[in-house]
């Protein structure tokens, strides 16, 4: 049956599945934001490991989350994988490299014999959530912004800046995109550890944290608002029937009014992590995570959305227009598409047994007693 | 496609040998150790005895040590692909994305949520939904190593595909038959199995180490016997499975099969070599001797390659001169063929370009009967076919060695278990001792075997390894991989480090 789906359709799935793949990403790097909390919010050991033991718990989701979203866009659209992957080398090194030693800190940290010392596996949980997620928003951004690569007949990646990536990070709106999320990240890392932790006996903790909460979220303003309104001004790569790409005027604003699902989305998200903020802020609440988490996934699509759907090029070349990628030329064969959608039909089921288990495992907060266990980190 | 830098085809490769390796320090004890754990904490279950809990909880703190690692160094190959073989992943990745991204929603998910429950779950699930956790665990890793081995498999045997002149690309045509490809399935069971042997040999190695020292004497007599008898079957399947291989070999990568068995001259009831040393500096044609010094079993190869006792396997120098009388096509002949296939390719996308759909029918259909031999086109001498006989030949031996090994040592632990006479064996226990090592090394050499055994190709005879690079300045692939060199240093070091700690530990003794 899914093979009576035309290619353009399997194609729209498919970007709305990585999509929804890349939402919930960064929805779930609230462990990195509170990884760059640690050092803020939590005063001596026992602050300190209650707030790692909780983060520990669900680090391997975001990590395997993003490990999905990659192959995802392998498995869709391999010629975005090749193209991205072999030509903004160093931006997804550095990223690969900022999870690696994320991966070993947790377990690692407080094993005797650990060779490095606590101090530099905290340091690395830093490093991931700071530099890890800030490159991450700069790859996005060159959704908007381009790239500099040319495809040559074969479909072969050239890039014609010699930093290989890293040049994205020099773009204002790149940047601003990374640091949002950074921001973004350490907001939804206080809620969740509002909500995960019980304060009984560290009650100046959760005033830390629900401090730290309103100012990563006042923090992430400027930089959420610049990037809005960039998208709102900025020249867009679009593309007519015939494929040929042109900066279009106005071509992300365009897209929303075109889409105003897609807007609605948007500004539903924004208001729902301001809810979420007051929530755990300005109120007692410990549910605000549940308001920022689905106000960050709209938000997440919204901006996915935007960069490729109503004829945009998601990946747009700057050197060569007509070498940009749009999820129509970059995507694998009509059988492939199928085969994968097939596949996709397990997703819900995955949630499903994810979502069950988070709540088995969460009916009851962490606390002093969770420490005293020998598998504590 | 221009020309090719070699240099930086061999950081390149350098750089995936050390990732690839690395990560396979940790896989197979991840592999082999969580079914153990299962194990384990089904005895527990069953019996309700508090040692067999400390006993689990014991493996499992190391399982988890060795399970962070391995996930670190996961990723990188994961992402690998695509920074420095972004022209493979192109011109593979309708076929080759979709494993790996299967193997992310129904492996990964189940081994990441899981391993949550069967460490910190302990007090807050029930005792069945942690033992259903430590079985999903084992389920998940193994599941893992399904999906990846399919993706490996197909490169080794390509179906279920094919060509797409318009894209410039491969396409999958068959799911099922990249998925059930016989190389496949041959590789899923050997990895696995054999992973099995380095997880049960690690359990027995830490186990001898209590022993000789006389701690934990009881903890570790109980892991001995549940490993053993894992290890064992695990042995004697790994053994079938890599005889299987060994034939599918045959079929497909003929190549392969000579150069690990040192057959320079193909012959029908050909002998195969049980213990040799092969002549240093033999090239295929040179005339010399291949072997130094031989024992060989007569017809042996032919009945492993064939299934009958005169069966024609082809040699080193068959399969690049070629022989008429078994009717095997020369190199060279394959490499005219090649290039006549890169021409008619090039004139395919030009009358594309033009718009003539004429001479593009034409020139497609000139294209069809030369497609298989694409990858020929780009050699440049016929020798270039021959992979690096000796490394493969010694390591395809050290691993079949080992494994016979392993199938008596196993076979002598579970003996003197049941006479309860293992603790005074101090000879045997000092052989044990070093015993994961010897698996590690047999499982390490195996990858050799099936990876340096392939070469020059990335895809079996459709794209050399030299055609697959990104295009980059070589600086950068060699700045990354002294990246990864000093990283991996220090995590190995930290590994081993803690882990030592941890054994020196060891399990929490009941009162
Ligand atoms: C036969 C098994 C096998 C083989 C050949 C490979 N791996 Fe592996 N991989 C595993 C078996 C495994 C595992 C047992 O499932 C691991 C090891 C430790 C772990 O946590 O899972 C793992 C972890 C692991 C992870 C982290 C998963 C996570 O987020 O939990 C990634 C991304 C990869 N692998 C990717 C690869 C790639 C791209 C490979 C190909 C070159 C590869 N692995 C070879
Ligand atoms: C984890 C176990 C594996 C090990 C230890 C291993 C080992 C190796 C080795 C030693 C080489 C180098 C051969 C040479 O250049 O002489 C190699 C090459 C390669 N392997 Fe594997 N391999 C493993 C799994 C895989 C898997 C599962 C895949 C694909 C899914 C794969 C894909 C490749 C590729 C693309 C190369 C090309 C680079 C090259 O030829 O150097 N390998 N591997
Ligand atoms: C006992 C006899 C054994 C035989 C006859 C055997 C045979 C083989 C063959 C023919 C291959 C190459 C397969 C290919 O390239 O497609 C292979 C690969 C391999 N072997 Fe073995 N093997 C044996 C024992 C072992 C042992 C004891 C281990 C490790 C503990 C091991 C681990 C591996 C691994 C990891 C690979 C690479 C994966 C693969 O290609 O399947 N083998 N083996």
């Amino acid at each position: 049956m899914i093979g009576n789906l035309d290619l353009v359709t399997l194609q729209q799935i498919w970007w709305i599945i990585c999509s929804v793949v890349g939402a919930l990403f960064l929805f779930l790097t609230f462990v990195q934001g509170g990884q760059t909390l640690l050092w803020q919010v939590a005063k001596g050991e026992i602050e300190k490991s209650l707030v790692i033991n909780s983060l520990g718990r669900k680090w391997e989701l975001t990590f395997t989350t993003l490990v999905l979203f990659g192959g995802a866009l392998f498995a869709a659209f391999p010629k975005f994988y090749a193209t991205s992957f072999g030509g903004a080398y160093w931006v997804w090194m550095l990223i690969l490299f900022s999870f690696i030693v994320q991966a070993v800190s947790y377990e690692y940290r407080t094993k005797p014999g650990n060779v490095l010392g606590e101090n530099v596996y905290e340091g690395f949980l830093f490093i991931n959530g700071s530099v890890g997620i800030l490159l991450i928003g700069v790859a996005v951004g060159t959704f908007f912004t381009g790239s500099n690569f040319t495809l040559n007949s074969m479909n072969q990646v050239s890039w014609t800046n010699e930093l290989r990536g890293l040049e994205a990070a020099f773009s204002f709106f790149n940047l601003s995109l990374g640091l949002f999320l950074v921001f973004n990240a350490r907001v939804l890392g206080a809620m969740y550890l509002v909500n995960n932790i019980n304060f009984t006996e560290t009650p100046e903790l959760e005033v830390r944290l629900r401090k730290a909460c309103l100012s990563s979220f006042l923090c992430s303003l400027p930089f959420l608002l610049y990037v809005l309104v960039a998208l709102l001004v900025i020249d867009g790569y679009g593309f007519d029937e015939n494929g040929v790409v042109s900066m279009v005027a106005f071509k992300y604003l365009g897209n929303l009014l075109a889409m105003p699902a897609v807007l609605g989305m948007l500004l539903v998200g924004v208001v729902l992590v301001v809810m979420g903020v007051l929530r755990t802020s300005l109120a007692a609440g410990t549910n605000g995570i549940w308001f920022g988490g689905l106000g960050t996934v709209l938000v997440g699509l919204a901006i996915f959305f935007t960069a490729a759907f109503n004829n945009t090029a998601f990946y747009p070349s700057k050197v060569d227009l007509q070498s940009s990628l749009s999820i129509y030329n970059a995507s694998s064969s009509h059988y492939t598409l199928t085969v994968m959608t097939y596949v996709a039909f397990m997703i819900p089921f995955v949630l499903a047994y994810v979502i069950y288990v988070w709540r088995q495992m969460d009916s009851r907060k962490i606390d002093m007693k969770d420490l005293a266990d020998d598998k504590a980190y | 496609m221009g020309e090719i830098d070699l240099s930086l085809v061999n950081w390149a490769r350098a750089q995936f040998i050390l990732t690839v390796m690395y990560h396979w320090i940790f896989v197979p004890i991840t592999l082999g150790l969580s079914f153990l754990c299962a194990f384990f904490e089904t005895m527990y279950v069953r019996t309700g005895k508090e040692e067999w809990k400390r006993l689990t909880k014991f493996w499992m703190t190391l399982f988890g040590i060795n399970f962070a690692i391995g996930i670190a160094t996961g990723i990188i190959l994961e992402f690998q692909f695509g920074t420095n073989w972004s022209n493979y992943s192109w011109m593979v990745g309708d076929i080759f994305g979709a494993p790996l991204a299967i193997e992310g929603i129904l492996a990964f998910f189940l081994e990441a949520t899981f391993f949550a429950v069967m460490f910190f779950g302990w007090d807050r699930t029930s005792k069945g939904f942690h033992l259903f956790a430590t079985w999903m665990v084992a389920i998940g890793s193994n599941l893992s190593a399904l999906w990846i081995l399919v993706a490996n498999g197909w490169m080794q045997y390509p179906v279920g595909m094919a060509f797409n002149p318009d894209s410039a690309r491969f396409e999958m045509q068959n799911f099922w038959e990249v998925l059930f490809s016989p190389i496949a399935i041959a590789k899923f069971t050997h990895t696995t199995s054999s992973s099995f042997v380095v997880g049960s040999l690690f359990v027995i190695t830490i186990s001898s180490y209590y022993l000789l020292k006389g701690r934990h004497v009881d903890m570790a007599k109980k892991s001995i016997i549940v490993a053993s008898v894992f290890g064992l079957l695990a042995s004697l399947f790994t053994a079938f499975t890599g005889d299987e291989s060994a034939f599918n070999n045959a079929r497909t990568q003929p190549m392969k099969l000579a150069a690990y068995e040192g057959l320079f001259e193909g012959a029908r009831g050909a002998d195969i070599v049980a213990l040799g040393i092969l002549t240093s500096g033999k090239r295929v044609g040179d005339g010399q001797e291949p072997f130094a010094f031989e024992i060989s079993i007569p017809k042996g190869l032919s009945i492993m390659a064939k299934r009958e006792l005169n069966g024609f396997v082809p040699g080193i120098k068959d399969l690049v001169y070629g022989n008429e009388a078994e009717g095997i096509m020369s190199v060279a002949d394959k490499m005219v063929k090649g290039k006549a296939a890169i021409a008619d390719f090039a004139a395919i996308r030009e009358a594309g370009k033009a718009g003539d759909d004429q001479a593009k029918a034409a020139a497609t259909e000139r294209f069809k009967v030369n497609q298989d031999y694409l990858g020929f086109g780009y050699l440049d001498t016929p020798e270039e076919v021959v992979p690096p006989v000796a490394t493969v030949y010694y390591s395809f031996h050290g691993m079949v060695y080992l494994g016979s090994f392993f199938i008596l040592l196993l076979m002598l632990y579970l003996y003197f278990s049941y006479k309860e006479t293992l603790e005074d064996k101090t000879w045997l226990l000092v052989i044990g001792f070093f015993s994961f090592f010897l698996a590690l090394t047999a499982s390490e050499l195996g990858w050799v075997v099936a990876e340096v055994g392939r070469q020059p190709w990335a895809i079996q005879d459709l794209m050399p390894v030299k055609m697959a690079t990104t295009d980059i300045a070589v600086g950068h692939v060699k700045t990354t991989f002294f990246m990864f060199f000093v990283l991996f240093g220090v995590l190995l070091l930290a590994e081993i480090k803690i882990m030592l700690r941890q054994i020196k530990i060891g399990p929490e003794e009941g009162v």
